[in-house]
């Protein structure tokens, strides 16, 4: 009976163990959230997010740094998405595990341990002065896939990882070639997971200010095009408080941004169950 | 080995021997496949069954480090399936499978069928939708699935989707149906109605089928070869191995000793 006993206790005490795990982890979140929320909420309304900032975000909304965010956003995507899905194709479908493959697992695993400063800064010499790019868009977003494309090669292997392998038997056996089985055969069914890399890689460019100050700048006028500077919510965020120009603002910026993140993950969420639902 | 089958042949297979790495899983091999009828291979697990059934779509080409030597002649153009100089693609252009489990890819049963077809780069609608409800119509599953035709291959039973399997195979019109352990993943009254389908089929299409199970290659082929360790032990008209065999091991199998 003592062992019993025991072991009952093990069990008692693991179980409130992780209980505190998990409600620490949730409680700290929330702390932030609710503390950025309290405080930013009575600053938002319709034309914080529809005016630009006046006097260096003093006065005036964040309408400027909102179309900043997307657009560096909507590059990184758009750079990123194919060259990771294409790596994590080449990883799992076109090569067998060799030194090519473990050479790449490496670059991408360093990569992926990389601080988001240094990408920052690769970005300044290289797009920003060497390929005389300035601080713009293109370079922001261009170093920002830079800095995304690691967690969508993952997350794309994963996915292709756990299509079974009696797809591919069955597309080979009638008569498909490699390409029309990875495209007809695996990639659709992978879609969801592929997805959700993307979805990662979005809401890390959209949080990201190291690397922006350094690549897009901090320009508080609207873009008109890919070379203009801008300034994103984060950095605008950053400038605001760091800068002690105006801590209500700030709040104001950084309750903007929670909502925009929650916002994505709510919208990717619900495409991603319509589209699992319409396949199974 | 004897027996040599009055029917014109399909293909032949001539000494053939194939390796995992280092692993020798055939040796020397020869079998004759006659045309439009059902050779069956049998024999205890192990024995190189389904080894020798996806030579004949070259599935070993997938994995790294497999080597066939010998000939596996496909008539009437004496195409030898296993010559690295042929494309894998266009010898299963020719010779389509259906696997052990029901392995509908998570798409319409439409799409299903269709697939074969469109990786061949057949577009047009009313072509795909002709060869399909012919395939089904093949497989005997187009009256009960004519109305969800357009609905998830997943919904239907685990018998309906290996017929569904065999559709998709039939679709493209193969000159051999290759058939691995077909029913072993379902229920009894499934199984028959695959086992009379297999037999409608082979008025239209030469069969090789792996099982194990010893009834059915009994109720269903023409033909069967009993394997044992990598080696073809008998080969003769499936009446003639079941009634008589000339090999003790064969009997020894036939008859439950072992295996």
């Amino acid at each position: 009976m003592r062992i019993n006993r025991r072991r009952y206790l093990t069990q008692k005490v693991a179980k409130i163990l992780i209980w505190m795990a998990a409600l620490s982890t949730m409680g700290v979140m929330a702390l932030i959230v609710l503390q950025v929320l309290s405080e930013g909420i009575p600053v938002l309304s319709p034309r914080f997010f529809l005016e630009s900032p006046r006097s260096m975000g003093r006065e005036g909304g964040i309408f400027s740094t909102i179309i900043g965010t997307i657009a560096l956003t909507v590059v990184a995507i758009v750079v990123a998405t194919p060259l990771g899905v294409g790596t994590a194709i080449f990883l799992g479908e076109y090569t067998r595990e060799g030194r090519i493959s473990r050479v790449i697992r490496f670059g991408i695993g360093c990569l992926a341990g990389v601080p988001s400063i240094i990408f920052g800064l690769f970005g300044f010499v290289f797009f920003v002065i060497y390929l005389n790019m300035g601080w713009s868009i293109l370079s922001g977003g261009l170093a920002l896939a830079a800095m995304i494309l690691p967690t969508i090669i993952c997350t794309a292997e994963e996915a292709l990882k756990a299509i079974p392998y009696s797809f591919r038997e069955v597309s080979y056996s009638l008569g498909g070639t490699k390409w029309e089985t990875v495209t007809r055969a695996i990639l659709p069914n992978a879609m969801p997971g592929i997805f959700t890399g993307i979805i990662l890689g979005v809401c890390r460019s959209i949080e990201e200010t190291a690397v922006v100050i350094l690549t897009a700048g901090s320009s508080l006028i609207i873009p008109t095009s890919l070379f203009s500077p801008v300034r994103t919510m984060s950095v605008h965020f950053y400038i605001l408080a760091r800068e002690g120009i105006s801590m209500e603002m700030a709040y104001g910026t950084g309750a903007a941004l929670i909502l925009l993140v929650l916002f994505v993950n709510i919208v990717a969420n619900w495409r991603l169950n319509r589209y699992i639902r319409k396949r199974a | 080995m004897s027996a040599i089958p009055s029917s014109p042949l399909k293909a032949e297979v001539k000494k053939l021997n194939f390796y995992y790495n280092l692993v020798q899983a055939l040796n020397d091999v020869n079998l004759p496949i006659a045309e439009k009828r059902i050779t069956a291979l049998i024999g205890p697990s192990g024995c190189g069954k389904t080894t020798y059934l996806r030579c004949f779509n070259r599935m070993h080409d997938l994995y790294p480090g497999n080597r066939y030597e010998g000939e596996i002649i496909l008539y009437p153009d004496q195409l030898n399936i296993i010559s690295p100089k042929v494309d894998p693609i266009e010898v299963r252009m020719r010779i389509s499978m259906v696997f052990q489990k029901p392995n509908p890819f998570p798409k319409t049963v439409f799409e299903n069928v269709a697939y074969g077809l469109r990786v061949r780069g057949e577009a047009r609608r009313n072509l795909l939708e002709e060869k399909v409800e012919k395939a089904l119509k093949q497989a005997a599953l187009w009256e009960e699935v004519k109305d969800r035709i357009h609905d998830l291959a997943f919904n239907l039973s685990g018998g309906q989707q290996q017929r569904l399997c065999i559709a998709r195979a039939l679709a493209t019109n193969p000159e051999i149906l290759l058939f691995d352990e077909p029913t072993s993943a379902l229920d009894p009254t499934a199984t028959s109605k695959i086992e009379e389908l297999i037999m409608q089929l082979k008025k239209e299409v030469t069969i090789i089928i792996v099982t194990h199970n010893m009834q059915q290659a009994a109720r269903v082929s023409d033909y069967t070869a009993f394997m044992y360790l990598g080696e073809i032990i008998e080969f003769d008209k499936t009446d003639k191995v079941f009634t008589h065999p000339s090999i003790r091991l064969t009997e020894e199998y036939i008859t439950g000793r072992f295996g």
